[in-house]
């Protein structure tokens, strides 16, 4: 039995690109407990609801993060599109599912690259972020930005994408398949990547339901919680079958996202070919009304959207309230959890596997 | 057409003295907690709770008098300590028998409750 | 770029900013853009860095921390403020809990604008630092005074501050 010293973790640390900060309570190599710090990065954005009109502030919700930033600005149109009773045109559906994949794709390479980082394996996370670019591409030559590109507004999208693109976007997904696998088959075949991850971090499905966890956290311990089951834009309609592995292990989390990183490249392919012809958006004029809260499927799992217009009569162009709540928030728990007990060395393995996203977190 | 679960607005209005016995019978019910969030009110604010059984999301809505102390529900759901300590910091409303309380230094602001000046 | 004689290496610090700047950080390291090849890397530790890159407006939580970063690294540095939020605090300049731009707690050599700066554009400003660097480079070793004034010296005395300004004119 060792003496018991707490090492700080963060807020600068070669592995976080964002600043968080943990206390570790260490006896000898092991983690007793962890005890997570946040709030470096806290901007209150929700605030700027009393200062910006509810068509600008899908430009702030998007700001919340640019990773999953095409996803929070559909759920903020969502809640707002739901909140005034707009329908969308079937069109801007389908493009809103397109480019939420294509994020969802992006987002899950940058995160293996991050991880193959966090194992010191520093030639596949070169190779996971060359391959990304591609992705990064398709971005730039739709919507003409990289990481943040504000194409989701209130009653629809802003951009259309013709079909000679969509055909090209179809075949250059088609062609990295082979590039994406020869990456993957490493994170799952090669014995000293897998040394890292199995075993390592388990969170057993009791655990995850009682710590609530959402996303490809949950996915990984054997839970059947996929929110783009909820009829949010074309899921339903192109199918799609959720990525659910029973391990609860590192390596399950990761095998989740790899297989959804496939699946997203379905889903798309899909969407490409079944996407009608037609208007890309309605005009939505007038105050703000209503209330309206729902929720999307973003990479890391369930963001939670709440629009809350004035009470009746007292109505404007702004928001009274608009919450967001992003997966990150509720997988802390379980990341907590699974360092009680780990090894010193794994924390930054586990600190990646909930794949966090700090400014989602405080926004 | 599809099925749009999302659809299903179930906000329910509650009162504070009520909101433990609720989300006790939610637990017991199976359900999932997925967020709380507190908003201002002419009488204080309101908070709402949200919980998911098989993607339908269940909203509550207490009722806070300015002031007035609320129940912490992190017995049922330790999860819930976040979003308690992050109104506290920002909203100022003090919860008791929260079970990891960080004593308003979750969210280190420029100025004490950003969303509830006091006067 | 003949003038690059070293490898200058980068720390990088997120601020407050939303991950975009960040990760076209990253990027600029990465094979399409590679600034490796230039023996530019990316260290985690502050005494082992010559470029100090910022993203994101600094808050009232992470002031102290960037002020340690800087303050940590070794003479001559420099610091590049990247995206708009590092330069005046963007989007995010009316929320409560933003001080504004990083020149408010560390001084800022160069400046990137975007949302979200693009890897060229940050390339760009690394590349102009380092012109910077060369040239406090050539100060330091001239044995002239790097560090700026006390910001409270400046406030306290500024007829002083002017009258020696004439002086050296």
């Amino acid at each position: 039995m060792g003496k018991r010293t707490i090492i700080p973790f963060g807020p600068q640390h070669p592995v976080l690109p964002e600043p968080v900060h943990l206390d570790l309570v260490i006896e000898d190599e092991k983690v007793v407990e962890a005890i997570p710090s946040i709030g470096f990065i806290h901007r209150g954005l929700e605030k700027l609801v009393e200062k910006k009109e509810y068509p600008e502030m899908v430009y702030v919700i998007e700001r919340i993060c640019g990773i999953c930033s095409f996803g929070h600005g559909w759920g903020y149109c969502a809640a707002a599109e739901g909140a005034m009773g707009v329908e969308i045109p079937d069109r801007a559906e389908f493009l809103r599912t397109i480019w939420h994949e294509l994020s969802r794709v992006h987002s899950h390479l940058l995160w293996l690259g991050l991880l193959a980082d966090g194992f010191g394996f520093e030639s596949l996370f070169n190779h996971c972020w060359r391959v990304r670019e591609t992705i990064l591409d398709i971005f730039e030559e739709t919507t003409g930005g990289r990481v943040i590109f504000s194409v989701c507004k209130v009653g629809g999208v802003r951009k259309d994408i013709d079909a000679d693109t969509l055909k090209k976007i179809a075949d250059t997904l088609e062609n990295i398949k082979a590039d994406i696998k020869s990456l993957t088959d490493v994170f799952l075949d090669d014995v000293s990547v897998k040394n890292r991850l199995v075993g390592v971090g388990y969170l057993s499905k009791q655990d995850a339901i009682d710590l609530c966890t959402v996303g490809p956290m949950a996915r990984a311990s054997g839970i059947n919680q996929d929110l783009r089951f909820n009829g949010h834009g074309k899921y339903l309609e192109v199918g799609f079958t959720p990525c659910i592995e029973e391990q609860g292990d590192c390596y399950a989390r990761c095998k989740v996202r790899i297989r959804e990183i496939f699946e997203s490249i379905g889903i798309i392919q899909r969407c490409i070919e079944a996407i009608p012809e037609g208007a890309i958006d309605v005009p939505v004029k007038g105050k703000f009304t209503g209330e309206f809260i729902t929720r999307m499927e973003q990479p890391r799992g369930e963001a939670v959207y709440y629009a809350k217009a004035f009470d009746p009569g007292k109505e404007t162009n702004y928001l009274e309230r608009m919450r967001v709540r992003t997966p990150t928030n509720m997988n802390i728990p379980a990341m907590v959890k699974t360092l009680q007990g780990c090894d010193l060395a794994d924390v930054p393995m586990l600190v990646l596997t909930i794949d966090p996203c700090i400014s989602c977190t405080e926004r | 057409m599809s099925e749009k679960k999302y659809a299903i607005q179930d906000i329910q209005n509650i009162a504070a003295s009520e909101l433990l016995e609720r989300v006790r019978k939610l637990k017991e019910d199976g359900y999932r907690f997925s967020q709380a969030c507190a908003m201002n009110r002419e009488y204080g604010q309101d908070l709402l709770y949200s919980f998911d059984k098989d993607h339908i999301l269940l909203n509550l809505k207490v009722k806070v008098n300015e002031g007035e102390e609320v129940e912490s529900i992190t017995g049922e759901y330790w999860p819930a300590f976040i979003y308690e300590n992050e109104m506290h910091d920002l909203f100022g409303i003090k919860f008791l028998h929260n079970a990891l309380d960080y004593n308003g230094n979750f969210f280190v602001t420029a100025e004490p409750t950003p969303w509830n000046p006091k006067k | 770029m003949s003038y690059i004689t070293k490898s200058p290496w980068v720390i990088h610090y997120d601020g407050s900013s939303c991950n975009g700047c960040d990760i076209e950080v990253l990027a600029c390291l990465m094979p399409m853009y590679d600034v490796e090849r230039f023996g530019i890397i990316n260290t985690g530790n502050p005494k082992h860095a010559d470029v100090f890159l910022v993203t994101g407006s600094v808050n009232e939580q992470n002031k102290n921390v960037v002020k340690q970063i800087y303050e940590q690294m070794p003479e001559p540095k420099v610091v590049v403020a990247i995206g708009i939020c590092a330069c005046n605090g963007g989007i995010f300049k009316e929320c409560y809990n933003i001080l504004g731009g990083v020149d408010t707690v560390i001084p800022v050599d160069a400046y990137v604008p975007g949302c979200a700066a693009r890897p060229e554009a940050i390339i760009d400003a690394v590349v102009t630092g380092l012109g910077i660097l060369e040239q406090k480079r050539q100060a330091l070793a001239n044995g002239e005074l790097l560090k700026e004034p006390e910001p409270e010296a400046a406030v306290a005395a500024p007829e002083e501050a002017a009258e020696e300004g004439k002086e050296e004119a």
